[in-house]
């Protein structure tokens, strides 16, 4: 317990994180996850985070210690895609009963890894950690080691009982169980001066596949990315990298940080969606990329790249002018997205009658300002019953969100596009922005409205 | 006469089975006006959530107590109070029901105890009914959790009544019946002149209809004054093995005699429950449903062909296994692989071999050799693998749409059923076939199609 306690305290103290620079050390050391509100909150646990963030890597077990809930109630939801094994799809569980709660549930979990091991053969096992075994104090760091040198694998343990906090702490509680116990333990087979790692790209809908071929035109390797798509000994030697970009800098900021204080690999911030955005990616990762060892060629390589990608994107954009300009959007999501998409919006001549702002930081709001006028309507909490009037009185055309207030705009009779972690189109890079935007004009341009909203002929108007 | 076996792996690979407190939940989503809780992490309530908004795509109405590591082992009456007074503010509830998970109950919270204390303390709940259900995550399956939370429901909020009423049924639900299956229970009872009291009431709550205004709590379901009345009605008809302690926990409380029905697909089940229906209310059986029956009988005539002798693997919670497993075994089906969730009596007389309390993985391993697959959509990828068509039951059912429409109960649902699997049948027969014909190529075959469809144009 105390070694979960210290990790969470390590991550509170993250001095990468620009939010938390600005606080004293009390501030910091209370952890930046606000106090949850009994019978009013809403969000995953720090499970939920940490599965989130380590599921994609697709070919290991990923076994679950705890009661049939944490599994069994939420297994192959995500929707991170491979181009290989499926092993990560299936969900694997210790199931444990009353009386494992009583006598300890460890012995269980090591069968539970040989079980695996014998009828999967994966090249590792990750083990997370729950909070009826985290209680009862199974100490599953130890099983792993026992089972690590029996079994003569990896197995990893993952701190991440689900009362320790948010959804985004687990997220840094996976990246952590990365840092001590996977990367860097192993080597690559060969590098190259172009070798990159993307860190908090899970592949949602494929859209790593809509990035890796620019950066394929262009030379630059993904050595790992942490952890769409990716396999256990990419991410085991991807130390050897050459430059980090982070697209989503919430979520695991502490292993890009770490990873340059150990092993030197500098990072940036960047961001996949959006036009300019993804330029400034592509630019930023080939200036860092020269500046240790890549040919000086890579940077007008990149710049023609751009240029040719954003004629291509904008040409195909301002086919959808007409239909959309004028348009009313609602886009309520969280951190980055919030002004990476405004200004493809604002290009198609869309306007942005809100964005929350909710998980974005002082910096995300002053780009929002910049983009939107000083008068942007940001929201930082609008309840769903908000929404839906919103909605009800047309103040809106459509609303862009995660699946969890789909209803709200579904039942307003209201068009509605899913942009969160379950969504089932890509939207990254280039042609991302431009699929985004067609499936706007497909949800506006359905006739079902009109047809939705007829009151029935026995009705009095 | 099949044997139980219970799986004795440590690791469950492809769970089949999901966890107590949110059959619970879902039995609670049954009641109007209410706002079912949690008792537990904020995370047991948010995949809770996330799994019914993927089954039903509706809203779900689900709070939590929003336990943290210090607050477990304090213990939770303040979570419990605090939650209580931010509901009763913001939603609003005619009535709040909590169901406990894995980490309270190893914590080992009182909360009949909390709750007392509450009420004491905060006399602006007064007014406020509270449902607590024990649900531990590390005991049971899906199906208990629902079973246990009508019995407290029941036990709880049901008055006894001087008076009879000679015409009101009382109709306890199972898990495994859908919105659509009870729409259809309840008109068939119905037209035996009764009037009904179905609790829980998912048809009126889940059934995917289009709100007035914005509500955070369920929207429509069993009123609670229509539990409060449960006691005055004739009889109750408990729906599902898994109904009968709510059924005897209502009849001792009130005296209201029961009845169990715990088949309703196929021919006999169905004829069973009209003759009873028909019995209880003095009433012929209304001539919809001989023509019904009639209708069904031509469908297992014509259906037979395809049924006969094919080897089925099942994976399913024990009410829903038992009907689904019966009628496809009077079709003619070998029950060659069947797979539950928990202990249950419904086994006894199930017509396969054995029954394994197990998980996905054990059924695939089983389902060797079988033609058809049926259980919820995690089935979806080891059907995959196994290359068989795949016929979606039970919950969740995420990957396709109308999993709250999916009516198998009564004549016209074990027609419906009927042909659905006998279409899939079909269709992997044509598809087997179409391969071995020679010089007949998929793409000829649309050719034809497309002539055909040209004529009929001309012709037509």
């Amino acid at each position: 317990m105390s070694n979960l306690s210290e990790k969470v305290q390590a991550v509170f103290q993250e001095p990468g994180c620009v939010k938390n620079r600005a606080k004293s050390d009390k501030e910091r050391k209370k952890g930046c996850t606000k106090q949850l509100q009994p019978g009013a909150a809403a969000g995953g646990c720090a499970f939920d985070g940490a599965k989130i963030a380590l599921q994609p890597i697709t070919d290991v077990v990923h076994l679950v210690h705890g009661p049939i809930a944490c599994e069994g109630n939420s297994w192959d939801n995500r929707g991170s895609k491979s181009s290989d094994s499926h092993l990560y799809r299936m969900g694997f569980t210790t199931d444990i009963q009353e009386m494992d709660v009583v006598y300890g549930g460890e012995k269980r979990l090591f069968r539970a890894i040989k079980e695996a091991i014998d009828r999967y053969d994966p090249p590792a096992v990750f083990v997370y950690q729950t909070c009826v075994p985290a209680l009862i104090g199974d100490d599953i760091d130890a099983v792993c080691q026992a089972a690590k040198k029996q079994f003569g694998r990896p197995i990893v343990p993952v701190q991440s009982p689900g009362f320790a906090g948010s959804k985004n702490l687990g997220n840094k509680l996976a990246g952590e169980a990365l840092l001590d116990h996977v990367i860097g333990t192993e080597e690559p087979a060969y590098t190259t001066p172009c070798d990159v790692n993307i860190i908090g790209e899970y592949n949602l809908a494929g859209e790593l596949w809509q990035v890796k071929p620019l950066l394929d035109q262009l030379g630059i390797r993904i050595l790992a990315c942490i952890s769409g798509n990716a396999k256990y000994q990419e991410i085991a030697s991807c130390h050897r990298a050459k430059a980090t970009i982070l697209v989503c800098s919430k979520a695991m900021i502490n292993i890009a940080r770490k990873m340059e204080e150990k092993y030197g690999i500098p990072f940036f911030e960047g961001s996949f969606y959006g036009i300019s955005d993804m330029s400034d990616a592509l630019r930023h990762l080939a200036r860092l990329l020269v500046g240790r060892g890549a040919p000086e060629e890579l940077l007008s390589k990149t710049e023609i790249l751009i240029r040719r990608e954003e004629q291509k994107a904008w040409e195909k954009l301002k086919t959808y002018q007409k239909q959309l300009a004028g348009k009313r959007v609602l886009l309520i999501t969280g951190g980055v997205k919030s002004w990476s998409v405004v200004s493809a919006l604002q290009e198609v001549g869309m306007e942005i009658v809100g964005t929350s702002v909710k998980k974005s930081t002082d910096e995300d709001k002053e780009r929002i300002k910049k983009l939107m006028g000083e008068e942007a309507h940001m929201i930082e909490e609008m309840t769903p019953r908000e929404m839906y009037r919103m909605l009800k009185e047309a103040r809106a055309d459509i609303m862009l969100s995660g699946g969890r207030s789909q209803f709200v705009a579904l039942k307003a009779k209201m068009p509605w596009l899913d942009i969160n972690q379950e969504r089932h189109h890509a939207y990254a890079g280039y042609d991302g922005m431009v699929a985004l935007v067609a499936e706007i004009d497909r949800a506006l341009s359905n006739p079902v409205w009109q047809e939705v909203r007829l009151p029935a002929p026995w009705q009095e108007a | 006469m099949a044997d139980v076996i219970t799986s004795r792996k440590a690791c469950s690979v492809s769970p089949l089975k999901m966890s107590q407190p949110i059959g619970g939940a879902l039995a609670l989503m049954g009641i109007h006006g209410c706002m079912p809780v949690l008792h537990g992490s904020q995370g047991c309530t948010a995949f809770g959530l996330v799994l019914f908004v993927r089954h039903f795509r509706e809203m779900i109405p689900l709070q939590t107590t929003a336990m943290n590591e210090v607050t477990t082992i304090l213990g939770g009456m303040e979570n419990i109070e605090q939650a209580l007074l931010n509901i009763a503010q913001r939603a609003k509830p005619q009535i709040v029901g909590i169901c406990s998970t894995g980490l309270t109950e190893t914590k080992g919270d009182d909360v009949v105890g909390y709750l007392k204390l509450i009420r004491q303390r905060r006399p602006e709940l007064a007014d406020l009914p509270v449902v607590y259900v024990s649900t531990p995550d590390f005991k049971g399956a899906f199906q208990d959790g629902w079973a246990k939370t009508v019995s407290q429901i029941v036990e709880e909020l049901v008055e006894p009544a001087a008076m009879r009423i000679d015409d009101q049924i009382n109709l306890l639900a199972g898990s495994h019946l859908s919105p659509g299956d009870l729409e259809e229970i309840r008109q068939i009872v119905e037209s035996f002149g009764f009037r009904t009291i179905l609790l829980p009431d998912l048809s009126g709550s889940l059934d995917g209809h289009i709100p007035e205004d914005f509500t955070p709590t369920t929207l429509g379901g069993t009123r609670l004054e229509e539990i409060r009345r449960m006691g005055s009605s004739r009889a109750t008809i408990a729906i599902g093995e898994q109904m009968r302690g709510a059924a005897l926990a209502l009849e001792m409380k009130t005296g209201v005699p029961h009845i169990l029905v715990d088949r309703l697909m196929g021919l006999r089940s169905v004829d069973r429950f009209l003759h009873l229906l028909a019995e209880l209310s003095g009433r012929p059986v209304p001539q919809i449903y001989h023509r019904q029956r009639s209708q069904l009988v031509d469908a297992m005539l014509d259906g037979h062909f395809f049924f006969g002798g094919v080897k089925v693997a099942i994976g399913a919670e024990p009410d829903l296994l038992q009907n689904v497993g019966h009628w496809l075994a009077e079709l003619g089906c070998e029950l060659k692989a069947a797979v539950s969730t928990t202990e249950s009596i419904v086994f006894a007389d199930l017509p396969a071999e054995r029954v394994r309390i197990g998980d996905l993985e054990d059924l695939e391993r089983e389902a060797l050799g079988c033609q058809l697959l049926l259980t919820h959509s995690h089935g979806r990828q080891m059907a995959a693998r196994l290359q068989i068509p795949f016929y979606r039951i039970g919950l969740p059912i995420f990957d396709r749409l109308g999993a709250a429409h999916q009516v198998l109960v009564g004549y016209r649902g074990s027609r419906n059923f009927l042909f659905d699997v006998a279409n899939l049948l079909i269709t992997a027969r044509e598809e087997e076939e179409g391969t071995h014909w020679p010089g007949r190529g998929p793409h000829e075959e649309a050719a034809r199609a497309c002539e055909c469809q040209e004529e009929d144009q001309k012709t037509g």
